[in-house]
């Protein structure tokens, strides 16, 4: 029963209730930093670790944390975990780091883990916030790779630096997607991503604002 | 669940929170330091080595950089000067006594220091190999850093690298590529005048082109960026940088110059 | 000195444009797009806090984070101290107190602007275009003057594109969208677009 329910926690937000796709979170960095399959994975891996412990942390002091200051107590402890992964990078992955710049410390600021900790882990008890941080930055992580993966494959023609698809430039055929590499495609990918997730769960589908009325004059003219 | 508002729960939870992500996050940062400032180092000899081109994957760095001297030089009046081991001609360009604002500013980078870094590579001879300089500015989107390396003659081009750049990838970010950097081999920084004659053209460079030494090609779609390194090696070797040091060396290393070494 | 200004200005809303270049702030700048005047509003409220946010992390980096700027109080052991590390606790703090201060205040003396901005104000402490811009301050070395301009530049270019982005919505939403691609799908690809058209910016110097 309870693990039944674990397993619900952690399944859902990753198509379910995506994150990204759904509930309009956390898209910041999903999109700068997806050039290569590389910074993808480490931020993912960041994100993940982040939010797991955040809520955890959240959750386990959550009935001592006063009302008025429990957005910056949140935010502290977010920030203290971010500024350790950003440490930690700098010391045993200086080169990703580095390409990664400042969007180590927008972790911060990414809405998907202060959300989670506003409205999850005040709520639940440590382990089920834990495992709900795991299944949401799985969900983000999932876009994440999506993205990643095309933009890499199509822009340079490798895969986390192994070479896929051998550029005209070195002597092959293919001509590299310059534009995969450029920011908007991000925006495009995305778009695309949720395009495909919906199709394939049509409940998702957001309503209509306005319809257009069928051309119905012939009938109220009388 | 009353007291949990009260201002004294408030407070209390504010600072056992404060105390712990203070210790959490200072430990990180204290015990990490030294690792840090490892790679910081590692990665300026890397690129170091590799514009000297004497870089081998996995090889011992700081025994290969034994062979590679820092030196300081004044701007102004060419000569090397003796600054602290820790001087940061990134740091002292901002700073009001070691840096001035430039006036006129191709290289798109506002301030320069007045002491600036070179790098000698020495051969097995005890003979320099290679100078290297520091250059960087501004290209279509960021600031371009690299390292220019000269022939000891001080006028021919050995090398060039960019290690950090925010051009377009695929584009104006090719200025990392070997393919790229490679044309730049051979190419001659100063004419016979000694005026300063290099420039990144726009497109191929023509077969039959009179100042094909001075030349090298543009990178394809990348105007801005090709112009921005023509510009800032420009004004790099120039006589407002390294070109007094440059053209001292010239002058020592010809053979009826009254130097003595 | 003006010129520099102007020419920071320009970069800051156009060329480095914080939605649209960086994509920062993208979680309100896609939620809160769909009227014209709630995205005004929204985007006055941005540009007040990084005007003055900007600044303020700026004097706070200089003065208190820096190496060696604590020699101000004299004290030998305090001025070799390096304390950047603790930067993102301090600019994200100085965020939301300044967030919540800014509240306080103009709900005490300017009530008309305050009932305006008043609901947007909480959701600016978790928008990155706000911590990024601070962080954008210290990779970029900007002294005091060019953060205030990048400030104000900066959060003029999101205010710029969240109100565009929403006048491109309000014409959407009589437009014949296949089904799954609805709403967020087809909002995500209007902003690569105009992404797009904000990359032939790149380069502009005055």
């Amino acid at each position: 029963m309870a693990t039944a329910k674990l397993k619900g926690v952690l399944f859902n937000p990753i198509f379910n209730n995506n994150p990204i796709a759904l509930q309009i979170l956390g898209i910041c960095s999903a999109l700068a930093i997806t050039t290569t399959l590389e910074n993808t994975v480490t931020m993912c891996l960041a994100v993940i670790f982040v939010l797991t412990f955040s809520n955890f942390f959240v959750s386990l002091i959550r009935s001592h944390i006063p009302t008025n200051v429990r957005i910056i107590v949140q935010m502290t402890i977010i920030t203290s975990l971010v500024i350790v992964v950003d440490q930690v990078l700098q010391a045993y992955a200086y080169e990703i780091s580095r390409q990664l710049s400042v969007f180590v410390g927008l972790i911060i600021t990414n809405c998907i883990i202060l959300g989670r900790a506003e409205a999850y882990a005040m709520n639940n008890s440590p382990v089920a916030s834990a495992v709900d941080g795991f299944g949401n930055a799985l969900g983000y992580s999932i876009v994440l790779l999506f993205v990643g993966a095309s933009r890499e494959l199509f822009g340079s023609g490798t895969l986390a630096g192994i070479e896929i698809l051998r550029p005209v430039a070195e002597g092959g055929w293919y001509e590299p997607n310059g534009m995969m590499l450029l920011p908007p495609s991000a925006f495009l990918l995305i778009g695309g991503f949720i395009w495909l997730l919906r199709a394939w769960k049509p409940e998702q589908i957001e309503e209509t604002p306005f319809r257009i009325a069928p051309n119905s004059r012939p009938a109220r003219a009388y | 669940m009353a007291s949990r508002d009260s201002i004294a729960n408030t407070l209390r939870v504010s600072f056992m929170v404060c105390l712990v992500c203070a210790i959490v996050v200072s430990t990180a940062a204290v015990s990490l330091r030294e690792a840090q400032q490892q790679n910081r180092l590692q990665f300026r000899q890397t690129n170091i080595l590799q514009v000297a081109g004497i870089y081998e994957p996995g090889m011992d760095l700081s025994a290969a950089f034994e062979r590679v001297e820092r030196r300081f030089v004044e701007f102004e009046s060419g000569n090397y000067v003796d600054m602290p081991d820790d001087y940061d001609p990134v740091r002292a360009a901002r700073d009001p006594e070691m840096g001035r604002t430039l006036e006129r500013d191709p290289a798109g980078i506002r301030r320069q220091p007045k002491v600036g870094e070179v790098f000698l590579v020495r051969d097995e001879a005890d003979e320099v190999s290679r100078i290297i300089l520091p250059v960087h500015g501004y290209g279509l989107w960021s600031t371009m850093y690299g390292f220019l390396a000269l022939e000891p003659d001080a006028n021919t081009v050995a090398g060039i690298s960019f290690y950090e750049h925010g051009e377009t990838p695929g584009l104006g970010g090719d200025i990392e590529k070997p393919r790229w950097q490679q044309l730049w081999e051979g190419k001659r920084l100063y004419d016979e005048d000694g005026e300063v004659a290099i420039r990144v053209v726009k497109g191929a460079v023509p077969e039959d082109a009179p100042n094909r030494e001075h030349r090298v090609d543009g990178l394809t779609g990348a105007t801005i960026t090709s112009e921005g390194v023509s510009q800032l090696v420009r004004f790099w070797v120039g006589e407002r940088a390294f070109g007094p040091y440059l053209d001292r060396v010239r002058k020592e290393n010809q053979p009826d110059g009254n130097s003595d070494g | 000195m003006f010129e520099e200004y102007l020419n920071l200005f320009i970069r800051a809303v156009f060329v480095e444009n914080m939605a649209l270049a960086f994509f920062l702030g993208m979680c309100t700048f896609l939620a809160i797009s769909k009227k014209v005047q709630t995205s005004l509003g929204l985007g006055i409220a941005v540009i007040v806090v990084l005007t003055i946010t900007v600044p303020v992390n700026n004097l706070i980096l200089h003065n208190l984070l820096d190496e060696g700027s604590l020699a101000w109080t004299g004290i030998p052991a305090l001025e070799v101290m390096d304390l950047r590390f603790l930067g993102l606790l301090c600019y994200i703090g100085v965020i939301a107190a300044l967030v919540q201060i800014l509240e306080m205040t103009l709900d005490r003396y300017v009530p008309a602007l305050y009932n305006a901005l008043g609901i947007f104000l909480p959701l600016i402490t978790v928008n990155c275009a706000i911590l990024g811009a601070s962080l954008f301050m210290v990779e970029r070395h900007y002294d005091f003057g060019e953060s205030v301009v990048f400030g104000f530049g900066a959060g003029f270019g999101w205010a710029l594109a969240i109100v565009l982005l929403a006048a491109i919505r309000e014409k959407l939403k009589y437009s014949d969208i296949p089904a799954p691609l609805q709403g967020l799908g087809i909002t995500f690809i209007i902003v690569g677009l105009m992404s797009l058209g904000f990359m032939s910016f790149a380069g502009v110097q005055l």
